[in-house]
């Protein structure tokens, strides 16, 4: 299997600057700034299907190329790393290795775009991942590959790093430039699109980490081979999947985008635990909905993962065995997403503490009938939020409601949780 | 009041800031740090070094979830309470720490020493069930390692 992203890694500590250099780090910013135009980077990109690794999935290629080049003023690039997804760590484990690879994939990026000023938005808790970053930041200026007139091409740029203090909803990209502007994170209206006028009112880019370290590999390596690492013809690219729950290796691995679900389970993850048979899974982060023993045969692309009825999401799996209640599990996540809410809109503000109270009632053993109903509407309100938390958050109650009904009637004729909660490790 | 050094600190960071306020979150941490928590004091010391309101700044404090607006100990126990560490165990884990400190999740212990905090997904999921004590992230936590842990930094810990 092609390792891209992990490829240079070294047990058990970070990728010092001069092993990355070794290795023909930054190799693909000095190809790009000596032989390539700014346009023929955003064409590579496009070319090699890269779509983004933070949760939506959107072409980064179109992305980029949805930004006015001719407008005055600066425009800016943002590298989201405010990983707050439950069940996602890939980031983190991509920068605490190699925080190179994201340097120099900002750099290219920043080189495409006309960017001279870019910053890297990192959530709290990932102390390692930022002093990574700002060590990495530090040799690339004494290298000459930040900085004024990189490698003499007349491209200057500088990369910030922002320590976030914590609350999901900095994730999404208009929230987050409100964030790194100072102010409240509230999301903001689209359209205006951040492509137009983000950061400051200009042009801004949001990418996230594992989108933007991918780009040295298909400058140096041509976005034909890129693609080509995927599992299927439809794929492009690898992927890391960060697998928490009850299987044996709970770990975060690249694999090409397009194996099946079961091939991840049964291969890297190495099966499910002793006593344990896969019951359900999360398939891509907290908002995604379940996917069951009917989905081991889902390409895990994005696609596909739509096709099924879920999302693919940020790669982050969480497995659950037989023992697991599923109304206990969307209760947990829901308590998150109510929590998280940044209450500027009524149907989150409101519509998420109700359906966390009608998940309540049920898992004590107090539902009623009518409650399935009441679920089901909410999962069509929470559509009118104003961004996409809400309806994020009724990922997995759909889930539920479409793939463990009679689990959700069985607490509801009896009077109790046929399952107990907690489990030890 | 601040110490003038850490005074100039602020005033540098934020003059180097592209608008003032993109310094906010910084220094209320900057702040937080030498307080212990975010006090009115520091709320009204940010607001004039950022040029803003001290209801600006508190509309920003009291929406992140690491900005104090009441006081803590001088040791945080974070403990996960999302979904990959529910289902390995978190729940026990902070029952465990509840019992072991004699206090609710979100108060702080009778000697103010230490403050226990149930929190969001902390990014490592693989190691689950995870506590996070000051900026050190620990994984797969039993209530027996936790226990240990936890009196160690409660021993270590300047308010015991």
């Amino acid at each position: 299997m092609e390792q891209i992203l992990l490829k240079h890694t070294r047990p058990g500590r970070c990728l010092s600057f001069d092993e990355y250099r070794s290795a023909g780090g930054f190799g693909a910013l000095a190809k790009a700034l000596g032989k390539m135009t700014p346009a023929e980077v955003q064409q590579n990109v496009i070319d090699s299907g890269l779509r983004g690794r933070g949760g939506a999935g959107f072409p980064t290629g179109k992305k980029w190329s949805f930004v006015p080049r001719d407008l005055p003023g600066p425009r800016y690039l943002i590298c989201n790393c405010d990983e707050m997804e439950p069940g996602t760590y890939k980031d983190r484990v991509l920068l605490e290795r190699n925080p190179h690879l994201l340097v120099e994939g900002m750099a290219l990026a920043c080189y495409a775009l006309g960017v001279r000023h870019a910053f890297i938005f990192v959530r709290y808790g990932y102390e390692q991942a930022a002093e990574n970053l700002r060590s990495s930041i530090a040799a690339a200026h004494s290298s000459g590959f930040l900085g004024d007139n990189i490698l003499g091409s007349g491209f200057t740029l500088e990369l910030g790093v922002h320590q976030s203090a914590g609350r999901y909803i900095c994730g999404e990209e208009t929230a987050l430039i409100n964030a790194l502007e100072g102010k409240r994170a509230n999301p903001r209206a689209k359209p205006p699109f951040p492509a137009v006028k983000g950061l400051w009112g200009q042009p801004t880019v949001v990418n996230n980490v594992e989108t933007l370290a991918n780009i040295p590999a298909i400058i140096n390596e041509g976005p034909l081979w890129w693609k080509s690492t995927a599992a299927t013809p439809e794929a492009a690219g690898t992927k890391l999947f960060c697998i928490s729950g009850h299987v044996v290796n709970t770990d975060c691995f690249e694999l090409p985008l397009g194996m099946t679900l079961g091939e991840i389970i049964d291969g890297p993850c190495g099966g499910m635990r002793p006593g344990s048979r896969f019951k359900a899974c999360i398939p891509g982060g907290a908002s995604t909905p379940y996917f069951t023993d009917a989905h081991r045969d889902v390409s895990m692309d994005f696609d596909p993962v739509a096709k099924a009825g879920s999302r693919l999401g940020t790669g982050g799996i969480v497995v659950f065995d037989q023992s697991t209640c599923m109304v206990a599990v969307t209760l947990n996540l829901i308590r998150f997403f109510a929590r998280e809410s940044c209450g500027w809109c009524t149907p989150c503000r409101e519509g998420l503490p109700f359906v966390r109270h009608i998940l309540e009632r049920i898992e004590s053993g107090r539902g009623e009938a009518q409650d399935i109903e009441i679920l089901r509407e909410h999962v069509q309100m929470l559509n009118y939020a104003f961004c996409a938390l809400a309806p994020g958050a009724m990922g997995p109650v759909e889930g539920l409601l479409n793939h463990f009904g009679d689990e959700l009637r069985e607490h509801i004729s009896a009077g109790s949780c046929p399952f107990k909660g907690d489990r030890l490790p | 009041m601040i110490p003038e050094l850490l005074k100039t600190n602020l005033e540098k960071r934020v003059a180097d800031a592209v608008t003032n306020r993109e310094a906010a979150v910084d220094t209320m941490k900057e702040l937080q740090r030498h307080y212990g928590w975010l006090t009115d004091e520091a709320l009204e010391e940010a607001a004039q070094l950022l040029g803003l309101s001290p209801l600006q700044v508190e509309e920003l404090a009291t929406f992140y979830e690491m900005i104090y607006r009441r006081p803590v100990a001088p040791r945080i126990v974070h403990v996960c309470d999302s979904i990959s560490c529910w289902a390995s165990g978190g729940e026990t884990l902070l029952k465990s720490l509840t019992q072991l400190l004699e206090i609710e999740p979100g108060s702080t212990t009778a000697d103010g020493a230490i403050t226990l905090l149930p929190c969001s997904c902390l990014g490592n999921c693989g190691e689950a069930p995870c506590m996070m004590i000051g900026e050190k992230q620990y994984g797969r936590m039993t209530p027996e390692a936790g226990a240990e842990i936890v009196a160690a930094v409660r021993d270590a810990s300047p308010g015991s």
